[in-house]
C-alpha cells in the first residue's frame, strides 16, 4: 500500500467533498422547502467565484493584498455570501415564485434559463479565459501541517474547517431556532404553516438566502484551493452537488453533508486509481463514470437516498 | 396557496375558475386566432408548414443559406423530439442533445473512412433510431421509481458523462472529433449537394412530424397527455405511468438520433462540442417559445429562434432587431395606442438631453461609436453614452463601467417589474429602455455570440413567468 498516495487522496477527497458538501446542503434546502430542484444553483457558486476574484483585484492582488491575508480570506467569503444570498433571493422572486402553481416543469425550465442567463452574463463580462486567484502568491504552499506521511496545505484545513464550521452553523440554525422552525415547517407542509402564521413567502425568501450564500461560499473555497476560475465551473459543482443530495438523501441536512464528503472520496479516489484498477484503459477524466454509476447504484436500491426516508405521498 | 394573489383573481384554481377558464380565454384575440387554427384540418396544417420549406431552394442560391436552411430542419427535428418529452409527457430531459449525439457518432460509426463501413442511409437511419431510442430507454430505467426530478439529474448527468467520454476516449477520436464520414447514400445513390440534404431532411421532418401527430391522436398520445395533467388520477385509471414515461422519453431520443444521422453526413464532421449544453438550452427556447405540447408550435419556434440567432450574429442586423423587437413589444404590450409612442417620445428626448450633459461634462463619455454599420448605428451614435475605453478595460472585454451597467440593466428591469402603478412603471420606462440601448450598443453588440445567449436565458425566464404556453400552445388550468 501505498500510504502517501492514500493519505493525499483523502486529503483531496476531503477537501473536494466539503465544498460537494456545501452545494448539496444548499440545494437539498430549497429542495425540501419548495420541491423544486434549483438547476442554478451551480452558477450561484460561480458568481460567488467571480466575486471572490473581484474583492482579491480591489483589494491590491494575491501578490500584495492591503490588508492581512486571513482578513483577505474573510472580506471574500463574507462578499460571496452577501452577493450570493441576495442573489438567491432575486432568482426566487423573480424566476420561482411566479411559478408556484404552474405545472411542475414550469420552475424548471425557469431555472434553465436563469442558470443560461447567469453564466452568459459573466461570459459577457469577463470573458471566457481562466481566472486565477494566485492563492499560491497568497499563502505559501509549504505553509501547513506536516507530520509523517501527513502533508496538508494550510488552505485546505481552512476550506474544510470553514465548510465544517458552516454546516455545524446551519444545523444549528435548523434545529435550534426559530426561522428553523418555520423551515421545516413550510417544508413538511407549506398550507399547514401558512395556517399557523409563518410568512412562508418570507421563510422561502430566507432559505433561498442562506442556501445561496453556502453556495457563494463554497465558489471562494474552489476558488482559492483550486486556484481558477471561469464561467462554466458551475456545471461541474451544481451537478456533483445534486448528487451528492441525492445519495445523501434529498432533503436532508447530515444526508447532504455525509453526501457530499461520499461524493468527494470517491472521486478522488478514482481519480487516484482508475488508472490502475483498468490497466491503463480509463484516464483520471472518468472518475466521472464512477460517481455516475454510484448515482445509479442509489437510484436502483436505495432511491430515497442514505438518510431520507422513504416517501409517502399524500392524496 | 392564496396569501400571495390579490384581490382581483381570488378564487384562482377553485372548480368554477377552472370551468370559466374557457370562456375568459377567448376573450382575447389571440386565443381566437388559435381556435380558429384548431379548426383547420391537420392535413391543410402539414401542408402549409411544409410548402414554405419546399420552395425555399427555389429562391436562395447562397450556399451559406441553403446550410442555415438545412441547420433550421435538424433544429426543426431535434425541436420536435424534445417536445415529446418536455411537451407531451412533461418530463425535464436535460440528456437530450446526447441522445443527438449518439445519433451522430452512429452514423460516424456506419460510414465514415475511419470506421472502413458505408452502410446505405435507407438501413442506418432506422437502426440508428431503433438504438438511440433504446440507449434512451436504457438511461431512463434506473430512475424509474422515481422518474421526474430524479430523471432530470440522471439525463444531466448522462450528458456531462456522454461529453467526457467522446473527449476522452480513444475510439472517438477525442475533441479532434471524427471528419471523414461519408455522404448519404439512398439505395446505391450518394446525395452530394445542399439542395438534396435540404430535401432529404424535409422528407424526415415531413416522415416525424405526421408520426407524432398520429402517435398523439393515439391511445400513447392521450395517456401521455392524461398523466401530464395529474400523474395520480392517470394512475388510477390503470394506466401504467412509469411504462409510459420512459416510452415517450425514448421516442424523443430516437428522433434525436434521427436527427443526428442527418446531421453527421451534412456536416461531414463529428465533434464532442457540437453536442454540449448551449444546443440544448436553445432547443428549449424553441420548445416554450413555440408553445410546449403544439407541433405547429414547435416547428414554428424552431424556426424563428433559429432565425433570429442567425440574424443577431451580425452587428449589422442585430441593432435593426434590438429596435425593432423594443418598439414591437412596447406597441403590443402598452394599450391604448399613444401610450407606447408617448414612452418611445420621451425615451429619445431623454437620450438627447442626457447625450448632451454627459457631452458637457465629461467628453469621454461620448467617444466611441458603435460597431455595426447600418444606418441606426449612426443615428445611435450621438443618442447613447458611448465611452471610448468602455471596450478595453483592463485588458478584458468589458471594462468595470460597462459592468456596472449591465448589472444595473438587470436590476432595474427587475426592480421596474415590480412597480405596482402604471403610471409610473410608464415612468420608470423611458430610463430603464435608454439605459438598455447603452448597454446594447456598448457591450451587446460587441459580443454577439453570446449576448444572443443571454437573451436566450432572459427569454426562457420572461416566457415561464408570462406566457408559459408560448406563441401556439394552450393554456393550462390547474385544480388545486
Amino acid at each position: 500500500m501505498d500510504w502517501d498516495k492514500i493519505v493525499q487522496l483523502l486529503v483531496n477527497g476531503m477537501t473536494l467533498g466539503s465544498v460537494y458538501a456545501l452545494v448539496a446542503l444548499g440545494f437539498s434546502m430549497i429542495y425540501g422547502i419548495l420541491k423544486l430542484l434549483n438547476l442554478a444553483h451551480g452558477d450561484v457558486l460561480m458568481v460567488g467565484a467571480f466575486i471572490g476574484w473581484g474583492v482579491i483585484n480591489w483589494l491590491g492582488g494575491a501578490q500584495d493584498p492591503n490588508v492581512a491575508v486571513w482578513l483577505l480570506i474573510v472580506l471574500m467569503l463574507l462578499a460571496a455570501m452577501a452577493g450570493c444570498g441576495f442573489l438567491g433571493v432575486a432568482i426566487e422572486r423573480f424566476a420561482y415564485r411566479p411559478l408556484r402553481r404552474a405545472p411542475r416543469i414550469a420552475p424548471l425550465i425557469s431555472a434553465l434559463g436563469v442558470s443560461f442567463f447567469l453564466q452568459n452574463s459573466v461570459l459577457l463580462l469577463f470573458g471566457a479565459d481562466f481566472r486565477s486567484y494566485e492563492t499560491f502568491d497568497l499563502v505559501d504552499v509549504e505553509v501547513g501541517i506536516s507530520w509523517g506521511p501527513l502533508n496538508v496545505w494550510i488552505i485546505r484545513i481552512v476550506v474544510i474547517a470553514s465548510a465544517f464550521a458552516m454546516m455545524a452553523g446551519l444545523w444549528l440554525l435548523v434545529t435550534r431556532t426559530k426561522l428553523g422552525k418555520a423551515m421545516r415547517a413550510t417544508a413538511f407542509d407549506r398550507e399547514a404553516a401558512a395556517m399557523m402564521g409563518i410568512d412562508v413567502d418570507r421563510v422561502i425568501a430566507k432559505t433561498f438566502f442562506i442556501g445561496s450564500a453556502l453556495a457563494g461560499a463554497a465558489g471562494i473555497l474552489v476558488g482559492l484551493v483550486f486556484g481558477s476560475i471561469n464561467h462554466f465551473m458551475g456545471f461541474n459543482y451544481g451537478l456533483k452537488g445534486f448528487t451528492a443530495a441525492v445519495v445523501g438523501g434529498i432533503g436532508s441536512i447530515p444526508g447532504a453533508m455525509f453526501g457530499g464528503l461520499f461524493i468527494g472520496l470517491s472521486e478522488a479516489f478514482s481519480v487516484g486509481y482508475i488508472e490502475d484498477l483498468t490497466r491503463g484503459r480509463l484516464g483520471s477524466a472518468f472518475s466521472d463514470l464512477v460517481v455516475f454509476l454510484i448515482l445509479i447504484v442509489f437510484m436502483l436500491v436505495r432511491p430515497q437516498g442514505i438518510f431520507g426516508k422513504p416517501e409517502v405521498k399524500k392524496v | 396557496m392564496s396569501l400571495s394573489e390579490g384581490p382581483e383573481q381570488p378564487r384562482i384554481g377553485v372548480d368554477e375558475w377552472v370551468a370559466s377558464a374557457e370562456e375568459r380565454r377567448s376573450r382575447s384575440p389571440l386565443a381566437r386566432a388559435q381556435d380558429a387554427m384548431e379548426r383547420v384540418p391537420a392535413a391543410v396544417k402539414l401542408v402549409a408548414l411544409v410548402v414554405p420549406f419546399a420552395i425555399f431552394p427555389l429562391f436562395v442560391d447562397s450556399d451559406y443559406l441553403m446550410q442555415v436552411g438545412i441547420d433550421t430542419l435538424v433544429f426543426v427535428l431535434l425541436a420536435l423530439g424534445l417536445n415529446v418529452a418536455v411537451g407531451w409527457v412533461g418530463l425535464l430531459d436535460l440528456g437530450y442533445v446526447a441522445f443527438f449525439g449518439i445519433g451522430a457518432y452512429l452514423y460516424a460509426a456506419v460510414a465514415s473512412e475511419y470506421a472502413g463501413r458505408y452502410w446505405d442511409a435507407a438501413i442506418a437511419i432506422p437502426v440508428i433510431a431503433v438504438a438511440v431510442a433504446v440507449s434512451g430507454f436504457l438511461v431512463g430505467l434506473p430512475s424509474r421509481r422515481l422518474v421526474g426530478d430524479y430523471l432530470a439529474i440522471v439525463t444531466l448527468f448522462f450528458l456531462q458523462l456522454w461529453l467526457v467520454v467522446l473527449i476522452n476516449a480513444s475510439w472517438s477520436r477525442g475533441p479532434n472529433g471524427i471528419s471523414d464520414i461519408h455522404p448519404l447514400k439512398f439505395f446505391g445513390r450518394q446525395v452530394t449537394s445542399l439542395d438534396g440534404y435540404f430535401y432529404v431532411a424535409l422528407i424526415a421532418f415531413v416522415v416525424i412530424i405526421s408520426f407524432l401527430y398520429l402517435l398523439n391522436q393515439s391511445r400513447t398520445g392521450r395517456a401521455w397527455r392524461a398523466l401530464r395533467e395529474d400523474e395520480l388520477a392517470a394512475e388510477l385509471m390503470t394506466m401504467p405511468v412509469n411504462r409510459l414515461k420512459l416510452m415517450g422519453f425514448a421516442v424523443g431520443a430516437g428522433i434525436a438520433g434521427v436527427a443526428g444521422a442527418i446531421y453527421a453526413p451534412v456536416q461531414g464532421a463529428v465533434f464532442p462540442a457540437n453536442f454540449d449544453l448551449v444546443l440544448l438550452i436553445t432547443l428549449y427556447a424553441m420548445v416554450v417559445f413555440g408553445g410546449a405540447g403544439s407541433l405547429v408550435g414547435v416547428t414554428v419556434g424552431a424556426v424563428l429562434i433559429n432565425g433570429l440567432l442567425e440574424a443577431l450574429n451580425d452587428a449589422d442586423n442585430a441593432s435593426w432587431i434590438f429596435y425593432g423587437v423594443v418598439a414591437i413589444a412596447l406597441l403590443a404590450l402598452l394599450r391604448p395606442w399613444w401610450q407606447p409612442l408617448a414612452v418611445l417620445g420621451a425615451t429619445v428626448v431623454f437620450g438627447f438631453a442626457v447625450h448632451e450633459i454627459a457631452e458637457q461634462a465629461r467628453p469621454s463619455l461620448v467617444g466611441g461609436a458603435t460597431l455595426g454599420d447600418s444606418r441606426i448605428d449612426r443615428l445611435v451614435d450621438s443618442w447613447v453614452l458611448l465611452p471610448q475605453n468602455i471596450l478595453t478595460g483592463d485588458g478584458l472585454p468589458t471594462g468595470w463601467l460597462g459592468r456596472l451597467a449591465y448589472i444595473g440593466l438587470i436590476a432595474s428591469i427587475l426592480g421596474l417589474t415590480l412597480v405596482r402603478s402604471h403610471l409610473w412603471r410608464l415612468i420608470g420606462l423611458v430610463p430603464v429602455l435608454y439605459l438598455a440601448a447603452c448597454v446594447w450598443a456598448n457591450i451587446l453588440v460587441a459580443q454577439p455570440a453570446v449576448a444572443r445567449f443571454v437573451l436566450i436565458g432572459a427569454m426562457l425566464v420572461g416566457l415561464m413567468a408570462y406566457r408559459p404556453e408560448g406563441l401556439f400552445g394552450k393554456q393550462r388550468v390547474e385544480i388545486v
